[in-house]
């Protein structure tokens, strides 16, 4: 698969000056080396001092670490996103509209377009939410769609973020550290804003109210507490949007309403933006052992009394197995042809895709149907013998459990080092917003970029970095 | 507001005002020990109990001197009330109220914790002692200008003061019982230089010599260090002052009007039963006895401020 020249966002695949980074290109060739140099270092400060951190799971709980942030932008043409965002748009439709069908009628089953063993033997299919009618009939109200590129036209769709999509805070926050390192850049380029995100957030959560709430509707974010990876974004957030940063044990069910213990007594919660698991959300309707949750909180939802976003049970629209069937999903739904690719994928289910994963191993990347993050995935083309023998034994033991797809030559963006701008592989994840009859789209959305030569993996908790994304006006 | 959120920004704001206080104990320590004016390792047992460290101290078995007080004090996680352990769990109160506070007050902070890890990462040497204290005092106070210059004065606000004037009544009044008996009339022999130098460690562990010889000149005494410490509504570290200021801030977050919460009819009660007298009034109770009341009223205070503002259910 390695065979063609990898595509370079900066320099193409030929060593030409890309037209989004001329501008950008003749500002960098004025700069002196030393000097970017210390503007790396004040954004690293930056970020440790506004308190920008992450805690990897595994660690000491006290070790907060900063995602390397690179100060390189990556750059996207005005026409480029327009023609991606139309893709995404058409995904995301797509997504709810497939939820809505598969908790109620099923007729993407019915015409024989997915097994029916597809969901309902699927541990992300939750049978809680047959039938049940979300307030606004969103599903996902916040979605962020990883993509990657092979070429100057050629995205992919390599996941679709569906239940609690996280990294928008590195989005905001990168281009606020930019803002403040390079304002000139800002006047040089006509960069178009991210920074309306907090407030699209808000009116879009809002826009959800259920039908037992009245006047201003009053939103809340649920974070598993502070010792979470993610609690800074959840902070931030609730910050940026000016509501509460609420966890379970400030919550409990009042005169059928999930409310809030405030310091005047309970108040009832309208919207509820949650980043808390599925699972772990009510230990009376799930995980009993669940203290992150609020108990009862699913009977509510059901009885319209408070809106959960994302809705429980979206996880079936990202799930890995059902991500093959993405591009009949999409089909299904809004009668167009997909506009954005998905990666060829195997799934080891299949006796025959099981046996040309085994055989091809080191050629692919295989990939948990219910993991996230990186974790517990293998990378055929880098893996060591024995990950490859182990991975056989764990396919054979568990098919289901796995797909598989081949390495794509992801692009590259350029990244300053020691050496001056040096390639790295990127990928993105846009953040969509969905309400009743709207889907917003952010222009950009979070680059992450692996730190090290030739990796394709850019997770953070895997050693990758972020960086700023710019879509031109054209 | 929440009541977590509530509880976050009081525990917030007492660590802050904690290791700040600790800071200063430290300073007068030190200040004592190398003037040798004093018995030093006496000088450095009351500083221990003055921070309310030294039963802990104990326990841990080490042999009392001043580098093993000092260390004790400054940097040792196994004393909650460490200037380090403080700050630590300060910041940690303050992530969870991230989103009650503004960015400045956040990242003042953030930097001071950044600054205390970096500048108590090792074991401090007696050269490098004092710029550490001014480094901690300096960060400490850049948090409560940017408190005082950008924060909304909504219940936010009146929690965050609560949790100072708390934990500040707390530490004089901790000051006084350590030092109470150097204050009895009976045991003074004014004019003697232990005296003066066991009066002259009360007001630098409060921040109030200059203050103090302001307002009484160099030939007051013991009545008046009392009466400065306890009564006077001019001295911000003072129990009246603080009391005070407590009241204040309980009135305005009972939006409910006539009727008194609880922990306002406890600190109205503290006011006027145990700070409208003069210090003669308070010599007769017998100065002792009045300091361990106050100590005990103090926590009580806090018990019911968790109670009526819901920190925890």
């Amino acid at each position: 698969m390695n065979q063609t020249p990898v595509f370079d966002e900066m320099w193409g695949s030929d060593d030409t000056l890309r037209q989004p980074y001329a501008s950008f290109h003749d500002w960098f060739r004025d700069e002196s080396a030393a000097h970017l140099r210390a503007k790396q270092r004040d954004a690293e400060e930056l970020f440790r001092l506004t308190g920008i951190t992450f805690n990897v799971y595994g660690k000491a709980e006290a070790e907060e670490r900063l995602i390397p942030f690179d100060i390189i932008p990556r750059i996207i043409s005005g026409t480029e996103w327009h023609r991606l965002s139309r893709g995404i748009d058409q995904r995301v439709r797509a997504i709810n509209a497939f939820l809505h069908d598969i908790y109620h009628k099923q007729e993407i089953i019915k015409a024989g377009r997915i097994p029916e063993e597809m969901i309902s033997q699927n541990d992300a299919f939750l049978p809680h939410m047959i039938g049940v009618e979300p307030p606004g009939g969103v599903y996902t109200h916040i979605v962020g769609i990883d993509l990657v590129r092979t070429g100057p036209n050629d995205f992919y769709v390599l996941e679709d973020n569906a239940r609690t999509p996280s990294g928008v805070s590195y989005m905001l926050e990168n281009r606020e550290t930019m803002l403040q390192m390079f304002p000139e850049l800002f006047s040089q380029n006509r960069v178009q804003p991210v920074e309306t995100y907090p407030a699209n957030l808000r009116r879009s959560l809002a826009a959800c109210a259920p039908p037992a709430g009245s006047g201003d509707p009053v939103v809340a974010v649920l974070t598993p507490g502070i010792y979470n990876s993610a609690y800074f974004e959840h902070a931030f957030l609730a910050d940026q949007m000016g509501v509460e940063l609420v966890e379970g044990h400030d919550l409990r069910v009042v005169d059928g309403r999930v409310a809030m213990r405030t310091t005047r007594g309970y108040k009832p919660i309208d919207v509820l933006y949650r980043r808390v698991d599925d699972d772990f959300l009510d230990p009376l309707n799930f995980n009993p052992e669940s203290a992150l949750g609020v108990p009862g909180i699913m009977d509510v939802y059901r009885a319209g009394g408070i809106t959960i976003t994302n809705a429980p049970g979206t996880g079936i629209a990202d799930d890995k197995a059902i991500y093959s069937y993405m591009p009949e999903i999409v089909e299904f739904y809004t009668g167009e042809r997909p506009l954005l690719q998905n990666v060829q994928t195997w799934r080891c289910s299949e006796p025959e895709a099981l046996a040309y994963v085994l055989d091809n191993l080191e050629d692919l990347v295989v990939k948990e149907v219910h993991g996230s993050g990186g974790y517990g995935m293998l990378i055929g083309p880098t893996a060591t013998k024995k990950d490859l023998s182990a991975f056989r034994r764990k396919l054979k033991a568990r098919p289901a459990n796995y797909i598989a797809q081949p390495t794509l030559s992801l692009s590259t963006v350029p990244i300053f080092s020691r050496a001056g701008l040096t390639p790295r592989h990127v990928d993105l994840r846009p953040f969509v917003l969905v309400s009743p009859g709207e889907i917003k789209i952010t222009p950009g959305g979070l680059t992450r970029v692996a730190l090290k030569k030739g990796s394709l993996v850019v997770n953070s908790s895997q050693g990758g970095g972020t960086k700023d994304t710019w879509v031109l006006e054209d | 507001m929440l009541g977590k959120t509530a509880n976050g920004l009081f525990w917030m704001s007492r660590y802050l005002e904690r290791a700040e206080n600790t800071a200063r104990l430290i300073e007068t320590g030190q200040r004592i020990a190398l003037t040798r004016l004093g018995d030093a390792d006496e000088e450095w047992s009351s500083v221990l109990q003055s921070a309310g460290a030294l039963s802990a101290f104990q326990a841990s078995n080490e042999d009392l001197s001043k580098d093993t007080a000092i260390n004790w004090l400054l940097r040792n996680r196994d004393n909650p009330s460490s200037i380090l352990s403080c700050i630590e769990t300060a910041r940690q109160n303050a992530r969870l109220v991230r989103t009650a506070i503004t960015g400045e007050v956040w990242e003042a902070i953030n930097a001071t914790y950044m600054n205390a890890r970096t500048a108590l990462a090792r074991k401090v040497s007696e050269r490098d002692l004092p710029e550490v204290l001014r480094t901690i005092r300096q960060n400490t106070a850049l948090v409560r200008g940017m408190t005082h210059g950008t924060m909304l004065r909504n219940e936010i606000y009146d929690f965050i003061r609560i949790g100072t004037f708390l934990e500040r009544a707390d530490n004089t009044a901790r000051i006084l019982d350590v030092k109470y008996y150097v204050l009895l009339p009976s045991a003074s022999a004014v004019g003697t230089s232990l005296d003066n130098v066991q009066w002259e460690s009360i007001l630098r562990s409060v921040s109030a010599r200059g203050g103090f010889r302001m307002e009484y000149g160099a030939g007051a005494g013991t009545q008046e260090i009392a009466h400065f410490l306890i009564l006077d509504k001019r001295m911000p570290r003072s129990l009246a002052f603080c009391v005070g200021k407590l009241k204040d801030n309980l009135r305005y977050l009972n939006n409910s009007g006539s009727r008194p919460t609880p922990s306002q009819a406890q600190v109205n009660k503290l006011e006027s039963y145990y700070l409208s007298h003069d210090i003669a009034a308070i010599f007769d109770y017998g100065l002792h006895e009045y300091i361990q009341k106050m100590l005990e009223m103090l926590s009580r205070l806090a018990l019911q401020i968790e109670q009526d503002f819901r920190f925890y259910e």
